[in-house]
């Protein structure tokens, strides 16, 4: 029988919990999305309703590290891996959370505002599933190559919003009786550039699982 | 952004090479390093069975070297062969070469007896002599000529409180080290060690006859001890290792695997058997 069987299936069971929170993460902003296009206050506020389920799945995995930690006494990859479990759930809580600040913001809009949703979001939005999407391969591979593909995404993402905002500083100068839906298209932009720096730490953790170093991927 | 990868440059993230197999020892820390033993090319058989395969490791002086890995990998056989005790096993034969503090130890012009007074060593379970704690601490100091009582009781409060049990057996110096509890004894044969002033103590596996309190006073002991002594410890236990030491050398089938700072070893190993073994994932 191998050694620490039991050890290694709490490692995976504890991986599955943190990849389930990377979907519910992503489903957020997938939602938050579809509602600030759709003007659907209704399901904004059904995201920031919900944001308290994953809330409560970041502490269950935290304790559930802890105690791993307290009983296997883990060195080297196994005490990196509980680490970086710690600090991914943190990173996914927090972009849940930017997709909770999407939601406000389409509840601030409301439902007859006078403007069209820039294109610029809906391009951000797609990179940003996609990061998730590689982040997670990343993670459940330990795959540092998809982790560096996180870098160059969140690159495009930080390419897109300069330009949207940009545009938006224009909008504003020519549409001044429209700047308070302009700044929260704005701030929505940013929320999901934000999520991105977000998936790109995760790209980091999976290198400093990998490597035993720490590594910027977002400069 | 290049696709390539930037390193940060703040205190806290790494700024060397992504390359994880560079020695973790820098060239000047190396310089700085005294050793009190080194060792080429080692060999040593029992009979015809190899049990040490071309070791070559180097013990630093004042630090604590952990020597970890599992049973039958010659551990316990390189730790006795540095102050030569492994030659009481008659079939034992050695090639390569030790020195201590510069001098080969199978010179002719060094007794065993001499090395042996520097090199002391301690053993898995507590032996004292069925004597008198104070005795047990005199006997090497009178065998080595001391015979004044005032000398003699010099020595054995000095040894006594640098091992960290004088406060504990001062009132009983006359009672039978027998009495003492394993913890006890064993921090009496560490003073009765440290009588005859010995600079390297040798343990093997010092603590796993103690409970898990005695052991941590015996850690505790180790990490003062280190400030006048070099320590060289073979232990089972890798969270020990983790805990005392400064250096671990991680040995398998006779071989030294990997020989490197502790802080690196246990955290991030070169060598996959070193991580396999340190993780609990072996075999």
């Amino acid at each position: 029988m191998p050694t620490r069987e039991h050890f290694s299936e709490e490692l995976e069971k504890l991986k599955t919990d943190i990849r389930e929170l990377a979907e519910d993460t992503k489903q957020a902003l997938v939602i938050a999305i579809e509602a600030l296009h759709n003007r659907d206050v209704k399901k904004a506020k059904q995201i920031i309703e919900d944001d308290h389920l994953i809330d409560e799945k970041e502490e269950d995995i935290n304790e559930k590290v802890m105690i791993l930690i307290a009983k296997q006494q883990p060195v080297a990859t196994d005490l990196r891996r509980l680490i970086i479990a710690i600090k991914i759930t943190n990173d996914l809580e927090r972009m849940a959370d930017h997709a909770k600040n999407i939601s406000k913001a389409t509840i601030h809009l409301g439902e007859d505002h006078p403007i069209s949703i820039h294109p610029g979001i809906r391009e951000m939005a797609d990179v940003a599933f996609n990061m998730v999407d590689i982040a997670q391969k990343a993670f459940m591979l330990e795959d540092i190559s998809f982790a560096q593909k996180l870098s160059e995404m969140d690159d495009i993402i930080d390419e897109k919003y300069g330009k949207m905002i940009r545009e938006l500083l224009e909008l504003t100068a020519n549409n001044p009786d429209q700047i308070q839906y302009l700044m929260q298209m704005a701030y929505s932009a940013r929320y999901i550039e934000r999520f991105a720096d977000h998936i790109t730490n995760i790209g980091e953790e999976i290198f400093f699982l990998v490597k035993g170093r720490t590594y910027d991927l977002n400069e | 952004m290049n696709t390539l990868l930037k390193q940060k440059k703040v205190d806290n993230k790494t700024s060397v090479k992504p390359d994880i197999k560079e020695n973790n020892q820098t060239k000047s820390e190396a310089a700085m390093d005294k050793n009190v033993f080194e060792v080429n090319n080692l060999n040593l058989w029992y009979g015809n069975d190899q049990a040490l395969y071309e070791i070559n490791m180097n013990v630093p002086q004042n630090k604590v070297t952990a020597i970890i890995g599992p049973s039958g990998c010659g551990k316990s056989t390189y730790l006795k062969t540095l102050n030569r005790m492994v030659e009481m096993v008659p079939i034992v034969k050695t090639s390569g070469s030790i020195q201590y503090n510069g001098e080969d130890i199978f010179s002719d012009k060094h007794s065993v007896e001499g090395l042996r007074t520097k090199v002391g060593m301690v053993f898995q379970k507590p032996n004292p002599f069925p004597k008198s704690i104070y005795d047990n601490i005199a006997y090497g100091p009178r065998i080595h000529g001391v015979k004044k009582k005032a000398v003699l009781d010099q020595i054995v409060e000095k040894s006594l409180r640098d091992a960290a049990i004088w406060d504990e057996v001062k009132d009983r110096l006359d009672e039978n080290a027998f009495g003492l509890s394993g913890g006890q004894q064993q921090r009496v044969c560490i003073a009765r060690a440290l009588a005859i002033e010995p600079d390297v103590i040798l343990m093997d596996e010092p603590t796993s006859a103690l409970d898990p309190i005695s052991t941590l006073k015996v850690e505790e002991l180790v990490q003062e001890l280190k400030k006048k002594y070099s320590i060289i410890i073979v232990t089972h236990n890798m969270q020990q290792a983790a805990r005392i030491s400064d250096k671990t050398a991680f040995f398998l089938n006779g071989e030294l695997i990997e020989f490197a700072d502790t802080d690196h070893l246990f955290s991030n190993p070169t060598d996959k058997r070193t991580e396999d073994y340190i993780s609990g994932r072996f075999g």
